[in-house]
């Protein structure tokens, strides 16, 4: 949108310890340029500042802070609250907006605490009225959406990764170094670290278009293969039921309900998923849901465009050789 | 060693869950109230320590309404808690998550703690902000979203589990923590531990036994609208005969959800 430096909205972006920006950054930032100016702070190593502001102006950014991550060492949270203290101070924000990944939401819950400022979390966008920003919440799996605002101060907000589409026009990058005071803070230390392997071929589960999940029909981690092999059909990415989850059958990033992560893709599958009320809360509002289970009972199939009763064993190998087939035609 | 265990009284999420939408409320009445399933999880992580620590104390801490939390918060009681506190005031009815915040805190602090134990995000708020607020409000070290737990005299640490990253962390106590549904269900309270729970401390508090005069700490955010979004209707349905995967391959191609085709 527009370039204007009125309305600052300040953006924390989630980047790895090297200073790679982690996903994300766009939506955050087309997000606040849709309601003001963009400014983007991370927390990297200086070194990485050129190309970090860069990216960012890239995304939307029309300015971007870099805090130096070099005296941050291992400390888990408290350097992060300390550059957004620091952001916050220098851009005078009307919004601070963050990722609601575990660590976005880690610190601009710390942060509002900090300052005594309004949060709110989760939200699935943002909006301006007449009296400011408003934060767009989907409530009880969907069923219900509540705005809400600060009373007075700025509103510090976690955005639901992969709720929104807005994306920002580039602007020119204009890097700022931000000098940090160390609050001294107590904080938790990181022992150890490893990355994720990222299955790179697939789309990440939040804010995938298409998303395929299997339940405790699969019967066992091996035959997850079913599911990934419509989900690659399709080119959509991998969700799974708790029951799947608490078997063992695939990591608990990839749980979608009430407990794990809200999707809302244009296609999701359920595989051998019976639709308990609390896997339908992370999917129900998803555009259209195909259901395939051998118990015509299954709840899954009061939100089901098409369902199907029948066995997923022989039902899926025949649905991806059938898509093969259609591509190939 | 004290343990305090958040615990927070939701609608059940196998209910009927609404809100009020002249209030933007939870309308308390339509769904039973239980214990946050997450933070009954918190709870067994404090009764294993004990287990482990028998010198260790457990208090249960809980904020909101009269009603129904006191009976809610007895099952934590009856699984073997050492005694419950409740802070309840007419004037946190519509308390945002940063009065909440500063409640449980000037609250913990009273109690005294060595380690907070909360859940990771609850069923009805779902915010997973309160223990990051918590730890700041109270100027010590937090963990947010543990998905393993070591608890000894001096640190507690554990491991988090993100879609990018996996690390493992530690924290001098005192600290505040929040786990994930990949620590262990809660243990059922016995009959034994049902008995016992009756004869439990069970303390009532309100803001000014904290401390705190109402009117002086106020909500920062509110509700502004509330709508509700019409529900889901089940579409057409097949029993397979053969070829339902040719029929469900139709059904993509037709609206345009096969890439490529
Ligand atoms: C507080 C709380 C939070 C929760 N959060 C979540 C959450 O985030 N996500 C979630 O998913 N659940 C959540 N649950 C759990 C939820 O209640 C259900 O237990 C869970 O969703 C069940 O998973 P499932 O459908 O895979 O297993 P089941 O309910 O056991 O269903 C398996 C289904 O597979 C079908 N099936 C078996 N074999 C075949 C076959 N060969 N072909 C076709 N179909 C087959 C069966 O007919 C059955 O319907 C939560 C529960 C609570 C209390």
């Amino acid at each position: 949108m527009s370039s204007n430096s009125g309305n600052p909205i300040l953006v924390l972006v989630d980047t790895s310890p090297e200073g790679q920006l982690r996903a994300g950054a766009g939506e955050l930032l087309g997000a606040a340029a849709s309601v003001g100016s963009a400014v983007a702070l991370a927390l990297a190593p200086a070194a990485q500042a050129e190309r970090l502001s860069q990216e960012l102006a890239e995304l939307g950014a029309t300015r971007v802070l870099v805090a130096d991550s070099a005296a941050a060492g291992n400390a888990v949270i408290a350097p992060l609250v300390d550059a957004l203290a620091a952001a916050y101070a220098q851009v005078q924000p009307e919004a601070v907006l963050a990722p609601n990944s575990i660590r976005g939401r880690d610190a601009a819950a710390r942060f509002a605490a900090r300052a005594c400022l309004a949060l709110a979390v989760d939200t699935v966008g943002i909006d301006r009225d007449a009296e400011g920003i408003i934060a767009h919440h989907s409530v009880y799996g969907g069923a219900y959406l509540v705005d809400s605002a600060a009373t007075t101060g700025a509103l510090v907000i976690t955005l639901r990764q992969g709720s929104s589409d807005a994306r920002a026009t580039a602007q020119p990058a204009q890097l700022e170094l931000l000098a940090v005071q160390s609050s001294g803070a107590p904080d938790a230390v990181i022992t150890s670290r490893e990355e994720a392997v990222i299955e790179s071929s697939r789309p990440d589960l939040r804010g995938a278009d298409i998303v395929v999940s299997g339940g405790r029909g699969l019967g066992s981690g091996e035959n997850f293969s079913l599911v990934e092999s419509l989900a690659d059909a399709l080119g959509g990415a991998i969700g799974a039921s708790r029951a799947a989850v608490d078997a063992g059958y695939v990591p608990q990033t990839m749980q979608v309900g009430q407990t794990g992560v809200t999707v809302a893709p244009q296609l999701y599958i359920a595989l051998g998923i019976s639709g308990a009320i609390q896997h339908r809360a992370g999917m129900q509002t998803s555009k259209t849901i195909i259901a395939i289970n051998k118990d015509p009972e299954a709840p899954i199939f009061d939100v089901a465009d098409f369902g199907v009763v029948g066995d997923l064993f022989t039902v899926v190998p025949q649905l991806v050789e059938a898509i093969e087939g259609k591509r190939a035609n | 060693m004290r343990v305090i265990v958040l615990m927070k009284e939701v609608p059940d999420t196998y209910g009927e869950r609404a809100i009020d939408l002249e209030t933007g409320l939870l309308k308390r009445a339509d769904a039973e109230p239980v214990l946050d399933e997450i933070t009954e999880r918190a709870l067994e992580v404090a009764l294993r320590h004990r287990e482990a620590q028998p010198g260790t104390e457990v208090v249960l801490l809980s904020v909101g309404p009269e009603g129904s939390l006191p009976t809610t918060l007895r099952k934590g009681l009856a699984m073997g808690a050492d005694r419950a506190v409740h802070v309840q005031d007419p004037a946190l009815l519509g308390a945002d998550l940063t009065l909440t915040a500063q409640v449980i805190a000037a609250a913990a602090k009273q109690i005294g703690f060595d380690l907070v134990i909360a859940g990771n995000v609850s069923t009805d708020g779902g915010g997973g902000a309160l223990p990051s607020m918590l730890a700041e409000l109270l100027g010590v070290a937090g963990l947010a979203a543990l998905s393993s737990v070591q608890i000894d005299e001096l640190t507690v640490a554990g491991q988090v589990n993100t879609d990018v990253e996996r690390y493992e962390a530690s924290a001098d106590l005192p600290a505040v923590i929040s786990i994930t549904e990949a620590l262990p269900d809660a243990r059922f309270p016995n009959f034994k531990g049902i008995m016992a729970a009756k004869k439990k401390p069970f303390e009532t508090l309100d803001l000014q036994a904290l401390g705190l005069a109402p009117g002086e700490e106020e909500a920062r955010s509110i509700v502004i609208s509330a709508a509700a979004r019409p529900a889901r209707s089940a579409g057409r349905r097949i029993v397979d005969e053969g070829d339902a995967g040719q029929q469900i391959a139709e059904f993509l191609a037709k609206n345009q959800l096969i890439k490529g085709h």
